[in-house]
C-alpha cells in the first residue's frame, strides 16, 4: 500500500500563449505522488505549482508529458471523467443551491441513488462539523464554513486523489491555523491522496508528508518536511522555506567527516561535503539563524536586536562588515541575553551549515 | 430648564432641516413624475372613460355610458333581436399576437443566449465593443429597418434572387405577409432586448462555478442546465419581459411584413383610432390587452422573486 502510486507526471510542460507571448508555466515536471499521501506543492506564486494542479485535475490540458491517475493515462480525458475533485482557493460553491445540494452534486451527477446520496450528505455533513446546517446557503455560512462545505462536496464523491488550492489563504490566521489540523486529521481519517498547493511555507511544513518545492515550472526539491527544512539542496530553496544566512566561504582542509569553510569576517564552520567541492574551492553555505549560539567574545558587535515573543532576532555585525542573523531563546525573565553593542564570539556546531550547491 | 429649552431647539431645527432635505429629495424627482403623470397616467385615466362611451360618428365619443365596447369583444348583437352572438374574430387576433410574441420570445432566447454568452466570454477589454455592436441597429429606424426586411424577403428579395440563381427553388417562395414574416421581423426588432439583460447576467457568472462543475462530474450540458441557466435566471427574466411585452403591443412589423392581412392587437388598436372611427372599442382593446399583460406579468415576477428567495436564501 505504501508503494501504490496514485499520481505520476512524466516529463510535462504547460506553455500558455504562442510566440513572444509564450510563459512556460510548467518546464518537464515529473514526479510521483504516493497513494494515501499528504503531498504540497509549495513555491511562490507563477511557480507553476497551480498550474501542475490544474492538469491533474484536467482544467488544462498539457502541452508535453503524461499524467497518469494510478497507472491510467489520463492527460487528455476532460475533468468530468477524471476521478479527483478539487477544492478551490475560492471554494466556487454553487451559490443557488444549499449546503445539502452543494454536497451531493457530484453524487448526483454520477447518477447515484438518491438515499445513497441523502446518507452520503449527511456523513459528509458530520464529518466537516457542519451536522445540522445541511439547509443553509452558501451566503449564510461564513468562511470557514464555507471552506468545510467546499471539502464535504469534494470529499462525498470519495475520489482517489483530492486536489486543493490554497484553500486556506482566505481565512484569518486562527481559523487557517485550526484548519491545519483537521485537513491533516481529515486525510489521516479518508485514506485519501490530497495534493496540497500553498505558498505558505508553514502550513507545508506542518502538515505535508512530503513537499515539492517549486520554483520558475520546476520542483527545486523533493522530499519529507524535515530534509526540505534541514538540508535545502540549493539558495532558492534554503531562502524560499525559513529564514538563513548565506555565507560564501572557501573550503580550506577536512577535519572528520567535515570539511572546514573559511569564511569572510574570520568565521570558520564545519560542514558536510558535497560532490565536486575540492580543497580551496569557493562554496556557498547556508545556516539558518537559530543553529548558531551566541557567547560573549571579540568576533562581532551586536548590530541590532528585535524581540519576537520567545525569542529575539541579533544582528550581528563581523570584522569585514557582513552581518550574520541569530535568533536565541530569550532567558527565563524574558530578557534577551545580549544588547546591541555587545561583543560577541560565533559558536556554529559541526554540521550545522549547509552546503548548497550552486 | 435653559439646557432642556436648548435641545428641544435644536432637535426642532434638526427635524426642520430634515423635512428640508425630504422636499428637495421630491422635488429631484418631480420632473419625471411630471412628465409620467402627464402624458402617462392621464391620457390613461381619459381612455379608461372613453372606453365606457359610445362612439361618434366621425371620431371621437357621445357622451353616454355604455358597457358595449367590452361586449363587442367577444360578441356581435343581433341587429333584429339584440342576441348576442358569440364572434372569436377579435379573440383569434389576441391569440394570434400572443402566440407571435410567445415565439419570438423563445427565437430570440434561443439565438440570444449562445451570443450573450460568447460576449460575456471575451476578455473584458473586447465585452464593451461586442455591446456596442448589438446596440448598433438602434442608430437607425425600426420603421426603415422593417422595410429593409421587406426588401431582402419579398418574392423578388434578396433570399428569392439568390436560392433562384443557386437553382435550389422554381418559384419565389412566398414569405413576405405571412405570420413567419412578422415573427422574423419582431425577432430581428427585439433581439438585442433579449441579448442585453442576458449578458449582463451572464457577465457577472463566476466561471470558477462552471469549472467546479466539470470538476464534480458535470458534462457540458450539465453544467449548462444546473449552473449556467439556473445563475442566468434573472437576466433570463428580464430579456423575456423585454421582448415578449413590446412583442404583444407591436405595430408597425406586422403592419409591414404581414401587409394588413395579419393584425396583431397593435395594429388593430389603431384601426379603431383610424379607419375605424371608433374610439371607445379602441380604448377597450387597448384596457383588456393591459389587463392581461399586467396578469401575466405579476403571475411571473411572482414565480421568479419566489425562485430568487430560493436562489439568495
Amino acid at each position: 500500500m505504501v508503494d501504490a502510486v496514485a499520481v505520476e507526471a512524466r516529463s510535462v510542460s504547460k506553455v500558455f500563449g504562442t510566440g513572444a507571448d509564450a510563459v512556460r508555466a510548467l518546464d518537464g515536471v515529473s514526479v510521483t505522488i504516493r497513494a494515501n499521501e499528504f503531498f504540497t506543492l509549495l513555491g511562490p506564486s507563477g511557480c507553476g505549482k497551480t498550474t501542475l494542479l490544474r492538469l491533474i485535475a484536467g482544467f488544462e490540458l498539457p502541452t508535453a508529458g503524461e499524467i497518469l491517475l494510478e497507472g491510467q493515462h489520463v492527460e487528455h480525458l476532460p475533468p468530468y471523467q477524471r476521478p479527483v475533485n478539487t477544492v478551490f482557493q475560492s471554494y466556487a460553491l454553487f451559490p443557488h443551491m444549499t449546503v445539502a445540494q452543494n454536497i451531493a452534486f457530484g453524487l448526483e451527477m454520477r447518477n447515484v441513488p438518491r438515499a445513497d446520496i441523502d446518507n452520503t450528505v449527511s456523513e459528509m455533513l458530520v464529518l466537516v462539523k457542519m451536522a445540522g446546517l445541511g439547509g443553509r446557503r452558501p451566503s449564510q455560512l461564513s468562511g470557514g464554513q464555507q471552506q468545510r462545505v467546499a471539502l464535504a462536496r469534494a470529499l462525498a464523491n470519495h475520489p482517489k486523489v483530492l486536489l486543493l488550492d490554497e484553500p486556506l489563504s482566505a481565512l484569518d490566521l486562527k481559523l487557517r491555523q485550526g484548519m491545519r489540523m483537521e485537513l491533516k486529521n481529515l486525510q489521516k481519517t479518508t485514506g485519501i491522496t490530497f495534493i496540497f498547493v500553498t505558498h505558505d511555507q508553514e502550513e507545508a511544513l506542518t502538515m505535508s508528508d512530503r513537499i515539492a518545492v517549486m520554483s520558475q515550472g520546476r520542483i527545486q526539491q523533493l522530499g519529507a518536511p524535515l530534509d526540505i527544512y534541514e538540508q535545502p539542496v540549493n539558495r532558492f530553496v534554503a531562502d524560499f522555506i525559513g529564514d538563513t544566512n548565506f555565507v560564501t566561504a572557501t573550503i580550506d582542509g577536512r577535519a572528520g567527516d567535515y570539511v572546514r569553510c573559511r569564511c569572510a569576517g574570520g568565521l570558520d564552520l564545519l560542514a558536510s561535503p558535497i560532490g565536486g567541492a575540492g580543497h580551496g574551492a569557493k562554496v556557498t553555505l547556508a545556516v539558518r539563524p537559530e543553529k548558531i549560539l551566541l557567547k560573549p567574545g571579540g568576533l562581532g558587535t551586536v548590530a541590532q536586536t528585535v524581540y519576537v515573543g520567545t525569542d529575539t532576532n541579533y544582528e550581528v555585525r563581523l570584522g569585514d562588515g557582513s552581518h550574520i542573523s541569530v535568533r536565541l531563546q530569550n532567558a527565563a525573565d524574558g530578557h534577551a541575553q545580549f544588547a546591541v553593542g555587545d561583543t560577541v564570539a560565533i559558536d556554529v556546531p559541526a554540521g550545522a551549515a549547509r552546503m548548497l550547491q550552486d | 430648564m435653559a439646557v432642556a429649552a436648548e435641545t428641544d431647539h435644536i432637535a426642532m431645527v434638526q427635524a426642520a432641516a430634515e423635512r428640508r432635505f425630504l422636499l428637495s429629495r421630491r422635488l429631484l424627482a418631480s420632473p419625471a413624475m411630471i412628465v409620467v403623470g402627464v402624458f402617462g397616467v392621464l391620457p390613461l385615466v381619459i381612455m379608461w372613460i372613453y372606453s365606457f362611451l359610445v362612439a361618434a360618428t366621425y371620431g371621437g365619443v357621445e357622451w353616454i355610458f355604455t358597457t358595449e365596447n367590452y361586449v363587442a369583444f367577444l360578441f356581435q348583437r343581433d341587429i333584429f333581436d339584440d342576441t348576442l352572438q358569440f364572434v372569436p374574430d377579435y379573440l383569434q387576433i389576441y391569440f394570434r399576437t400572443f402566440l407571435l410574441a410567445a415565439f419570438t420570445t423563445v427565437a430570440s432566447l434561443i439565438v440570444g443566449f449562445p451570443t450573450a454568452y460568447f460576449m460575456a466570454t471575451r476578455p473584458p477589454s473586447q465585452r464593451n465593443f461586442w455591446v456596442f455592436l448589438i446596440t448598433l441597429p438602434f442608430w437607425t429606424n425600426l420603421l426603415i429597418r422593417t422595410y429593409a426586411i421587406q426588401l431582402i424577403i419579398r418574392d423578388e428579395g434578396l433570399v428569392n434572387d439568390a436560392l433562384q440563381w443557386l437553382g435550389a427553388i422554381d418559384q419565389p417562395l412566398h414569405i413576405l405577409y405571412t405570420n413567419f414574416a412578422i415573427m422574423l421581423g419582431l425577432l430581428y426588432s427585439f433581439l438585442p432586448f433579449m441579448v442585453l439583460p442576458l449578458y449582463t447576467s451572464l457577465e457577472k457568472l463566476d466561471f470558477r462555478l462552471v469549472e467546479a462543475g466539470f470538476d464534480l462530474y458535470a458534462t457540458r450540458g450539465r453544467v449548462l442546465r444546473r449552473i449556467v441557466i439556473p445563475l442566468a435566471k434573472p437576466g433570463i427574466v428580464a430579456g423575456c419581459i423585454l421582448v415578449f411585452i413590446p412583442a404583444l403591443g407591436a405595430y408597425v412589423t406586422p403592419l409591414i411584413l404581414g401587409g394588413g392581412k395579419h393584425h396583431m392587437i397593435g395594429s388593430l388598436i389603431a384601426t379603431q383610432f383610424g379607419t375605424s372611427r371608433n374610439w371607445p372599442f379602441g380604448c377597450a382593446q387597448a384596457f383588456i390587452l393591459m389587463a392581461i399583460v399586467l396578469v401575466a406579468l405579476l403571475v411571473y415576477v411572482r414565480n421568479m422573486t419566489g425562485k430568487s428567495r430560493v436562489t439568495h436564501g
